[in-house]
């Protein structure tokens, strides 16, 4: 496990310093996490990547999940989906069940924190507690919020307004509220297995395993099986791609438990990519984080075609990695490229096989941009800079200024 | 006696304040209504995100016009406000309104909105200010702190202390003045930090000061 100071190489250890004085500032504040899964997706691999860091640097924080049974997680999936614009009807009563899952849980999950941070709409009704329990509340929403279906936002923001504070990974999710927002973009960990330096042998012996010819093109689209995703559409512009030039793709990433959809979308791909050697569809099983970095490492381009995104951390990993990223414009992705500069921002299928073309065709300028993307990730999205505005919002919570001397 | 100068470092809080432009009149009703930490971190957002880029557009009113509206003309002389002139941030939001009005006021035609998606959003920003180790007390330790300080800590003496603080001058400049190094604190008083990278920034103080004291 990474100990902070271990990150002073990359961020320099005056980073490291500003991050020891905020800490010593919330000396005797207990922080509570509480989302819907501890493994998979990257709400719970921020939270397992950064508490050590927390407790490193003497800061009280914990972290809990809430239970559920699978009718509560397809509620949440719909929920999940309405919020990103997918058309879904919720029946007389459906949303209270929410409510009472999140009652049931409150007796046993709460203790009486001095900052409640939720995460995500599963546990959200939590806050009915914030009365009887004290302390301060914030509301940590790490999805897209950009055309949320009326009906759930409305049901969502009596619960968002009653926290102290609401947190979104980009500005276009902000929306009118009567509580402070704040952007806090997620992060990356450079020194996680699924981030860190590996040797050329074990990107060999990944791709020998898998199959994968290190000689011939390589392009990857590293995310779990959701429609959200793209999957099939990724499929679909590399066979574009691939009436002019040779190339194999991988499509690889696992599932998360509080998504039951997942299942469904990998058979759908398997189907589109059925009799053509050259495309890998590898379904992971949790804990493949160097067999990802593997493969993002022996690839020549990298995507994510998503139609919807909270932010899209396997951008920022890519980037990490100085690899050339072609991506969709949503969510949070326009704040990781620039296009064309650091990046590729696409719009479309054909988009998205043109810029193969040209990447694949242009060495060069690929690296180019994998240089220019790694820098940008190295000053603005790494996990120390991610701890640093979690700090200052706590610490934001005890003073009201727009200017605060500590 | 000349006193010590304490070097202190900065560390922002982003906030976003609900609020959207389509078009130009909206970004002009936004920007006459948001907090001055707003206008604040509008024009100095570019310069801290991409810091190791220059040069790079100097505020975000200039990009998102340009590229969001396609008035390259009216992005144009929003991105020629020239920053370091200002001294308060009162006199930068009513510069910057200057222009859109004019804008408004010569418009012929309807009013073109962005693409939806491209909105300009507008967000303010928490400035917290906490002390460094470091204290220098001639100007040999002056260098040697500069040379290895946090880009946060150049950053808040050099653009914060003048503009966000508003205290008329960069913090470098007045402790020199106070130290009698008058010639050096009006040359670094002169730096326009808005057309290079704070790298760029860090070199040149390092050398003004090299200049007055040899390494």
């Amino acid at each position: 496990m990474s100990r902070i100071n271990d990150y002073a190489p990359i961020v320099g250890a005056s980073t490291i310093e500003e991050l020891s004085l905020l800490a010593e500032r919330l000396r005797g504040k207990a922080i509570q996490n509480i989302n819907s899964t501890a493994v998979g997706g990257g709400v719970a691999e921020i939270l397992s990547r950064m508490l050590p860091l927390l407790h490193d640097l003497g800061v009280e924080v914990s972290w809990d999940v809430i239970k559920g049974n699978e009718k509560f997680f397809n509620l949440t999936k719909r929920i999940h989906n309405a919020l990103h614009g997918v058309a879904e009807t919720f029946g007389p009563g459906e949303l209270e069940d929410l409510i009472e899952v999140n009652r049931r849980n409150a007796p046993e999950i709460l203790r009486g924190a001095d900052i409640t941070f939720v995460h995500d709409p599963q546990p959200i009704a939590l806050v009915n507690e914030k009365a009887a329990r004290g302390g301060k509340w914030i509301w940590r929403c790490h999805i897209d919020f950009t055309n949320p279906q009326q009906d759930v936002w409305e049901f969502l923001r009596t619960f968002i307004e009653s926290y102290d504070a609401a947190v979104f990974s980009a500005p276009s999710f902000s929306r009118p509220l009567t509580i402070r927002q704040v952007l806090i973009s997620p992060s990356i960990d450079p020194l996680s297995d699924k981030n860190k330096d590996l040797p050329e042998e074990i990107i060999d012996s990944v791709c020998a395993r898998f199959h994968l010819n290190r000689k011939r093109p390589i392009v990857t689209q590293i995310s779990r099986f959701d429609y959200l995703k793209d999957p099939v559409g990724v499929i679909r512009a590399y066979k574009l791609v691939k009436e002019h030039v040779d190339c194999q793709l991988v499509l690889a990433g696992g599932g998360a438990t509080d998504d039951p959809e997942g299942m469904q979308v990998l058979a759908e791909v398997r189907q589109e990519a059925a009799g053509d050697p050259d495309i890998f569809v590898l379904f992971l099983p949790p804990g493949s984080d160097i067999e990802i970095n593997a493969l993002q490492r022996a690839s020549n381009v990298i995507l994510q075609k998503s139609l919807k995104e909270g932010f899209g951390l396997t951008v920022a990993e890519a980037m990490w990695k100085a690899k050339p990223v072609i991506a969709s414009a949503v969510g949070g992705i326009p704040l990781q490229i620039a296009h064309k500069y650091s990046g590729i921002l696409s719009h479309s299928i054909e988009g998205t096989a043109f810029f193969i073309k040209q990447l694949l065709n242009a060495p060069e300028y690929a690296a180019g941009l994998g240089t220019n993307g790694r820098e940008h990730i190295k000053n603005n999205f790494l996990i120390t800079r991610h701890i640093r505005e979690y700090l200052l919002l706590f610490l934001s919570l005890y003073d009201d200024q727009d200017i605060i001397r500590l | 006696m000349a006193k010590n100068l304490h070097f202190m470092t900065r560390l922002n809080l982003v906030e976003l304040l609900g609020r959207q432009a389509r078009n130009v009149p909206e970004l002009a009703a936004g920007l006459r209504e948001v907090p001055g930490s707003s206008v604040y971190y509008h024009t100095h957002r570019f310069l801290q995100q991409h810091h190791y880029l220059s040069p790079e557009p100097p505020n975000d009113f200039a990009f998102w016009v340009t590229n969001a509206l396609g008035h390259d003309a009216l992005g144009e002389r929003l991105a020629s406000v020239d920053i370091v002139r200002f001294r308060s941030l009162g006199s930068l939001r009513s510069a910057f309104l200057d222009i859109l009005n004019q804008a408004l006021a010569g418009r012929r035609g309807p009013v073109c909105d962005c693409q939806p998606g491209e909105e300009f959003h507008f967000m303010s920003c928490r400035t917290f200010i906490l002390p460094t180790p470091y204290e220098a007390w001639s100007l040999a330790e002056f260098r040697e702190i500069v040379r290895k300080i946090s880009i946060d800590s150049i950053y808040f003496h050099v653009f914060e202390a003048r503009l966000h603080l508003e205290r008329g001058d960069n913090d470098f400049s007045d402790w020199l003045e106070e130290l009698g190094e008058t010639k050096l604190a009006r040359e670094i008083s002169r730096l326009d930090p808005y057309n290079c990278t704070l790298e760029g920034l860090r070199r040149l103080i390092v050398q003004k000061v090299s200049e007055h004291v040899p390494d």
